[in-house]
């Protein structure tokens, strides 16, 4: 390429407006012509003392206050509106980032405890001796609770219904006392816990929730102070309806 | 105020009146706060104050005036005198801020502002492209040709003020 075509390239090279690529083929080129090097060095020389040259006029401090008054007097300064605006950006942005990280955690406490739960139902399922007390007679079963518990629940009249009662047995869940009772549906094994409803202990949740936790239907509420959970590998219809007699029972 | 000194500073060498210069400022910002919502977040702020004061001027009886001498489109027509200038001409008057001075008054104002937002403002060839509205091969064609008529200003007051 011939000199004249290189000098093309000094003032984006100058400018540092050229590729990397570009800029290597030039300055391989300026190490070897003198001439363009000059050339390349006079206009760098040009360039800067242009810089200084133009920097010629100053404002004066009256007129920046009659700009800065007269701005203020209508509006408000609108550089203050982007840094608000990107404030503003910025602080619902945390606040997503904070609601999304409590409901994810919240949801995740909620999945840990209903997974430890439903271990607990597995495990009295598979035993030879699920429960403590045998018997299908309320009467039977929730006086064996007493002394053994820090509450009192009481238990639905099951006569007109599918439902049958086993028995119950206590369990320690994240070391709080609870009671775990077994119903029986057409051969469908149907486990309720209860215990003190305390936050970080009991799967959180609000009003009954009924959901499937790996193939078994659940359902959880809350009502005097206590939290329930009942676990089967029943439909959820029928998990509901055990629900329902629990609350009509629970509000006698 | 962002960019107020240099605004100012560009509004002088726009104008080449004081007075007029604090006028164009001022209208500048005032249409920067109206047109605010216009604004796009993801545009260039500098370029976009610039342009509205480019505009502003260029609407002006001044602009009008100075812009009614050389179309804004004329990159392609010879603008510089004819010159014998040598790089050691540049070398010799590259210390003499007043002969720049005289030399960027002489250059057309479309010549002119491009070297302000070059080597002053030290804009990219990109944010020169946003500010004046022409595309990147046009700053860089402009800018080669304001360089050169520039150079060829200095090097004629060089040898005038030798002779």
């Amino acid at each position: 390429m011939s000199c004249d075509l290189w000098r093309d390239w000094l003032d984006a090279y100058m400018d540092e407006s050229c590729t990397p690529e570009e800029a290597a083929g030039i300055e391989d080129h300026l190490r070897s012509c003198p001439s363009c090097a000059a050339d390349a060095l006079a206009r760098m020389q040009m360039k800067r003392a242009t810089r200084a040259a133009a920097a010629r006029y100053v404002p004066s401090p009256e007129f920046r206050l009659r700009i800065e008054s007269s701005i203020q007097k209508t509006h408000k300064p609108f550089w203050k509106i982007v840094w608000v605006q990107g404030l503003a950006a910025c602080a619902v942005a945390l606040l997503l980032i904070a609601v999304s990280v409590s409901l994810w955690t919240r949801h995740s406490s909620r999945e840990q405890a209903l997974a430890e739960l439903l271990d607990l139902h597995v495990a009295t399922t598979a035993s030879a001796n699920p429960v403590d007390v045998i018997s299908t007679d309320r009467h039977t079963v929730k006086p064996w609770f007493q002394g053994k518990l820090p509450f009192a629940f009481n238990l639905p009249e099951l006569d007109n219904s599918s439902f049958k009662l086993l028995g119950g047995k206590l369990i320690y869940y994240r070391h709080s006392p609870g009671a775990q009772l077994l119903f029986d549906l057409r051969k469908h094994e149907l486990s309720v816990f209860i215990f003190e409803d305390q936050p970080g202990v009991t799967p959180p949740g609000a009003g009954v929730a009924t959901t499937r936790e790996k193939g078994f239907s659940v359902e959880t509420w809350s009502e005097a102070g206590l939290r329930y959970a009942v676990f089967s590998d029943a439909g959820p219809a029928d998990v509901h309806a055990l629900g329902d007699l629990l609350r009509a029972a629970g509000r006698q | 105020m962002p960019l107020f000194a240099r605004l100012y500073n560009f509004a002088c060498w726009l104008t080449e009146d004081r007075a007029a210069a604090e006028d164009l400022v001022q209208e500048t910002y005032v249409k920067a706060l109206k047109g605010f919502s216009s604004f796009r977040q993801d545009t260039n702020f500098r370029a976009w104050m610039y342009r509205i004061l480019r505009n502003t001027f260029l609407t002006s009886q001044a602009g009008l005036k100075a812009s009614a001498f050389v179309s804004l489109d004329s990159d392609e027509a010879p603008a510089e005198p004819a010159t014998t200038e040598t790089p050691e001409s540049f070398l010799l008057a590259r210390g003499d801020q007043e002969a720049i001075q005289k030399a960027l008054e002489a250059l057309p104002m479309h010549f002119r502002e491009i070297v302000l937002l070059c080597d002053l403002e030290e804009m990219s060839y990109q944010e020169i492209g946003a500010t004046l509205g022409i595309p990147i091969g046009t700053v860089m064609s402009r800018l080669s040709r304001a360089r050169r008529a520039m150079r060829a200003l200095l090097a004629a007051g060089v040898q005038g003020g030798s002779q």
